[in-house]
């Protein structure tokens, strides 16, 4: 169980303002700007969806991994 | 030295000795009306709901019974290792042949043998340094992998699970069940915190317990596990009971919370929320970023567009036509102006011609006289044969006529 739902939001969330910080850059070819918008708009996608369907993943120890049922609260 | 006469004292029974006992304790007037503090030990309750119990200290102990009627009046319920202060008075029970303490009152002390033990190994502990500031690892904002140490059944396990599910569901958690009250509960709760210590990604520890009496908290205050939160790699966050209690353990952790859900929200500094204004300031400024090389590079085509505009051969062709039209556009002027010219000239020599025309001798009354055959002018009078055929012309016409037979004169 490497790579949590966290680490995988943090490495797209890292590589997203990566691609801001060289859009503002602003000095790039139009057409690599047009492609690192739209790469940009995907990996936000990406962290959009990892927010949606987070899930607290819980272990116990000494017990067989469950998908913990939480209670939702309000 | 005196002797004693065995004779003359009567020989007591056993219940006589028991009966006199009890007189003694029962009319001694420290002993009818006495406070006493100590620990309760072998507390029973039977099914009579009288309470029997022995308060202890380091060195003594002393039996105690509580009659159901007095114990129907506590407002808490009295365990074993307890600190209590009790009234009552002293008698003697013969059926078990010891002085009892009968109690009419009680309660909980917090001066007890175990709050001075509790002081003692605080101080102690604080001496040597556990309790120092300098030590406290920092508590990560962000934690990815929360370890927690607690009871697997208890509710404030169920309490922390929610709170970090609704703050920050994207992290991972490695529960490492503990007993956390009884005997055994110190080395337990100390062999879960070195197995969590084990796991190398955990950012943080929640050590929690929910609420409970101070002998309930009683495990957090054993110096075995202050030691081991000390000297923990990751840092830990406490959450014992109440908000008022207070252990050893609170004071060495790392950070301290109220409670268990306390706790889960201390190590979920930045919540899902968080992120989620954080990705909708990214994906704005995304937007704002290309919006902006968009109208950046449009704007330069423009200004290449105006530019090229200008050197183009199709405006030096349209500058050719345009001076073009400006000539000739003159020329046309020019020439109207010379055809008026030459007009009003023309009409100036028709009206000079008009003046020289015969048209204007006939006006004045004259004829003009031409031979009818030749058409030639007959202007003199010698030109003239009798009967000759003529063509009179008037102004308004010509007329045939006979020149007379007669000759001329």
């Amino acid at each position: 169980m490497t790579g949590t739902e966290s680490t995988s939001y943090e490495a797209t969330f890292l590589a997203l303002q990566e691609i801001i910080t060289r859009l503002e850059n602003n000095e790039l070819p139009l057409e690599e700007a047009l492609k690192l918008y739209e790469e940009g708009k995907k990996l936000s996608d990406q962290c959009a969806r990892l927010l949606e369907k987070a899930q607290l993943r819980v272990n116990i120890l000494g017990q067989p991994t469950l998908d913990m049922e939480i209670d939702q609260e309000s | 030295m005196e002797v004693f006469d065995f004779y003359q004292t009567p020989v007591l029974t056993v219940t006589a000795l028991s009966s006199y006992l009890r007189e003694l304790l029962e009319t001694d007037d420290v002993l009818r009306d006495v406070w006493v503090r100590g620990e309760i030990s072998n507390f029973t309750q039977p099914r009579s709901g009288h309470l029997y119990f022995t308060l202890k200290d380091a060195d003594a102990q002393i039996r105690c019974v509580m009659w159901k009627n007095a114990a129907f009046r506590l407002n808490f319920s009295p365990r074993d290792g307890q600190g209590v202060q009790v009234h009552g008075n002293m008698s003697f029970y013969a059926n078990a042949g010891q002085a009892q303490l009968y109690v009419d009152s009680m309660q909980p002390l917090g001066e007890g043998l175990l709050y001075q033990e509790y002081l003692r190994l605080k101080n102690k502990l604080e001496s040597e340094g556990l309790f120092d500031p300098d030590h406290k690892k920092p508590i990560p904002e962000f934690s990815r992998h929360i370890g927690i140490v607690t009871s697997a059944t208890g509710a404030a396990l169920q309490d922390m699970l929610n709170t970090l599910n609704r703050r920050m569901p994207l992290a991972r958690v490695t529960v490492a069940p503990s007993l956390v009250q009884g005997a055994e509960a110190p080395a337990s709760l100390v062999d879960a915190l070195l197995t969590l210590n084990r796991i190398p990604d955990i950012d943080v520890i929640l050590l929690a317990r929910g609420g409970g009496s101070i002998e309930d908290l009683w495990a957090f205050n054993s110096e075995a596990l202050a030691q081991a939160i000390y000297t923990s790699r990751i840092p830990i966050v406490t959450g014992v009971g109440h908000e008022t209690d207070f252990t050893i353990a609170d004071f060495v952790a790392d950070l301290r919370a109220p409670t268990p859900t306390a706790a889960a929200e201390l190590v979920t500094m930045i919540t899902i929320t968080d992120l989620a204004i954080g990705l909708q300031n990214a994906r704005v400024t995304l937007a704002d970023a290309i919006e902006e090389i968009i109208s950046t590079r449009s704007h330069q085509l423009e200004l290449l567009d105006a530019g090229l505009r200008r050197l183009s051969p199709i405006q030096r062709v349209n500058n050719a036509i345009q001076t073009m039209d400006i000539l000739r556009q003159r020329l046309d002027r020019t020439m109207q102006i010379h055809l008026q010219k030459m007009n009003i000239h023309l009409e100036n020599l028709i009206a000079r011609l008009e003046t020289l025309s015969p048209n204007a001798v006939l006006r004045r009354g004259f004829a003009i006289i031409s031979d009818s055959t030749s058409g030639q002018l007959v202007s003199q009078s010698k030109q003239t044969q009798a009967n000759q055929a003529v063509n009179v012309r008037f102004i308004d016409g010509s007329v045939p006529a006979r020149l007379n037979p007669t000759s001329k004169e």
